[in-house]
């Protein structure tokens, strides 16, 4: 079965975000794979794996997206696609679903397409579905296990009680979950063989988009940052501090 | 505060870079775990397989990946500043191999060697016995001719992870006393007759096991004896030249870990009303501390060097296992001085890095008997 796996680079989330006006700073700031896209590539492998065929990264984003790429290609993607246009800089959530189901059709026939559930960077968690609608794909959301045979796919979904099992016909869209699976590391052998696998890079007029297609409609109001955490309070003890500590758990709900 | 990657090529940085995050994420945060319960690390060494690190210097038609050794020393390194034990379970790995690769016939290299870099084996090494230490001539483990092969018997001690690996190297009489009578074999796990007898109780490297081997008629074919009868000796010097850069690299990540520690704790620690390294009377140590460890790696590099160029390096790796050795004594104590009382409590990881390093001092030849082969290597030529 071919697979394609949505993929994003970002900012390292282990280090402190920078601000560039109201957008997250993207240039000269170090780069990763989204960590939660690193659950979805091993996703799309285990499925190579059992049933085979090949795994498609697609990615949009700066040229140094293609590290994304690299880094998914080291673990044993086959090939990937990176649109990359300046016109695309400040994408939204739906011109970038746009973008995607445009390289995603232009890239070849899939029977399944991956994404997280949402970007560590961004956020939104709307992309994945924007997608499926234009690909005009079934979708799956929060995949916690991943089951293909015979042209459907059974996923458990993760809700807040405990899963829902759903079943779907392929082709599909699939969005999966942090711990899904354990993401495997790029092998060395992996890492160098990823060097020579193909990795295509298309504009947007290479997709046939223009004008509407990719304006930006959405506009960032603001941000703030998240309020720091204040110091805890410090309680003497004057011989009350247990009872103290105790009501303050119970108020929290703890005990 | 790791080693620099500027100068390294593409495919050098790449796989440090691997290596580095392996470390960080998965090999670091389990050591001290392993270290508290003296248990083998197994599973990180499956993993060290899957990543391709098995064979880092070994040539590629035998699984490995056919890269200098001083690529490899740096994985060590990196390894090493991460846990420690499990580095020097890989150095040990990679002395057997080393045999093997150098030493072995064809046939040996297809069975052992190809078997050892893919992950699939892993290797150990004995030469020491209990009345045979520096003294490794004296050995008394005999290797007597037997059909098709040899039958060997006696006791081997301190032999890192010789119970869990899968291959051992193991050096035994086949001749008269002296250097001319040794053999070299490899022993595989669960030859009859031979097995670990006991597990040494550690100061540290406390989940690096260190077993006393009992051989006792143990046959191993003839097709397992590395290199000629008589030649163990020489095979067994060799290796420790090769094994002793990897002790040199294993003691300069150990001491990077505790400059790291060093760093951050003072840099933490506030007396007097401001961090404890503002003071310049803890600079100058810290300054000491780095300097030692760069002249290290610098000193094991050029060996490494010499050794990919095919040069003669003993006198160079001799130097690097005595020099980067003690740099992790010194740095390591003074890291536990620059900790204060924090540094002599289990809760930070510095009583254990200084508990570690003395071991380091000791292995792969005392530094008594570098000092011995440079000194005589110096008045030789």
């Amino acid at each position: 079965m071919n697979i394609a796996v949505c993929v994003k680079h970002i900012p390292d989330p282990n280090v402190p975000p920078q601000m560039d006006g109201k957008y997250l700073k993207r240039e000269g700031i170090q780069g990763v794979l989204d960590p939660g896209d690193e659950f979805g590539v091993e996703a799309g492998l285990l499925l190579k794996e059992a049933h085979g065929g090949e795994v498609t990264l697609v990615s949009m984003g700066p040229a140094a997206a293609q590290e994304a790429i690299r880094r998914g290609l080291s673990m044993g993607a086959d090939k990937g696609v990176l649109v990359t246009d300046d016109t695309l800089k400040g994408a939204d959530a739906l011109v970038t679903a746009r973008v995607l189901a445009a390289a995603i059709k232009k890239a070849g026939q899939f029977d399944l397409v991956v994404a997280g559930v949402e970007s560590t960077d961004g956020y939104t968690g709307t992309m994945p579905g924007s997608l499926a609608e234009l690909l005009d794909l079934p979708q799956v959301t929060f995949a916690k296990t991943i089951e293909v045979t015979d042209g459907t796919v059974k996923v458990n979904r993760q809700t807040a009680e405990g899963y829902h099992v759903v079943e779907c016909s392929l082709p599909a869209l699939l969005t999966v979950t942090a711990g899904v699976n354990e993401p495997r590391y790029a092998s060395f052998k992996g890492i160098m063989a990823a060097k020579k696998k193909p990795v295509e890079t298309w504009s947007v007029a290479d997709l046939g988009l223009a004008g509407e297609d990719v304006a930006i409609k959405q506009d960032v109001a603001g941000q703030t940052p998240a309020e720091e955490r204040k110091a805890g309070e410090v309680i003497t003890d004057d011989g009350s501090a247990a009872k103290r500590i105790a009501d303050f758990l119970q108020e929290a709900k703890v005990i | 505060m790791p080693a620099d990657l500027r100068l390294l090529d593409d495919e050098q940085r790449a796989l440090i870079q691997m290596v580095r995050e392996f470390a960080d994420e998965v090999a670091a945060p389990a050591a001290a775990g392993y270290e508290e319960r003296s248990e083998d690390p197994a599973a990180l060494y499956e993993q060290l397989a899957q990543l391709d690190l098995t064979g880092i210097a070994y040539p590629e038609d035998y699984n490995g990946l056919g890269l200098p050794y001083e690529t490899y020393l740096m994985v060590v390194e990196e390894i090493a500043r991460a846990y420690l034990g499990f580095a020097v379970g890989l150095s040990v790995h990679t002395l057997c191999a080393f045999a093997v690769n150098s030493f072995g016939s064809e046939e040996l290299k297809r069975d052992v060697l190809a078997r050892l870099c893919s992950g699939e084996w892993f290797g150990a090494y004995s030469l020491s016995e209990p009345g045979s230490g520096s003294d490794a001539v004296a050995l008394a483990a005999k290797a007597s001719g037997s059909d098709g092969g040899y039958r060997l018997s006696g006791s081997k001690v301190f032999c890192t992870r010789g119970n869990e690996a899968d291959a051992v190297l193991v050096m035994a009489r086949t001749g008269a006393a002296g250097a001319k009578g040794i053999s070299a074999f490899i022993v595989e796990k669960g030859t009859q007759g031979f097995g670990g007898s006991k597990k040494e109780d550690k100061m540290g490297w406390r989940s690096s096991p260190t077993w006393m081997l009992q051989l006792d008629d143990a046959f191993v074919p003839g097709s397992r004896r590395v290199g000629a009868e008589g030649e163990g000796f020489r095979i067994a010097l060799a290796s420790l030249d090769s094994g002793r850069l990897g002790i040199a690299a294993c003691s300069t990540g150990l001491a990077q870990a505790a400059l790291d520690e060093a760093l951050r704790f003072t840099a933490e620690r506030e007396q007097f009303g401001k961090p404890v390294n503002q003071n310049q009377g803890l600079q100058f140590m810290l300054a000491d501390m780095a300097t030692q460890i760069a002249a290290g790696r610098a000193l094991y590099r050029h060996a490494a060097r010499l050794r990919d160029a095919g040069e003669s390096y003993s006198i160079e790796a001799a130097q690097a296992k005595l020099f980067c050795s003690d740099t992790a004594m010194r740095v390591t104590t003074d890291a536990v001085q620059l900790h204060g009382g924090y540094g002599y409590i289990t809760e930070y990881p510095v009583e254990r890095f200084m508990r570690e390093a003395k071991a380091l001092q000791i292995v792969e030849g005392t530094n008594q008997i570098q000092r011995l082969v440079i000194g005589r290597k110096l008045i030789q030529s």
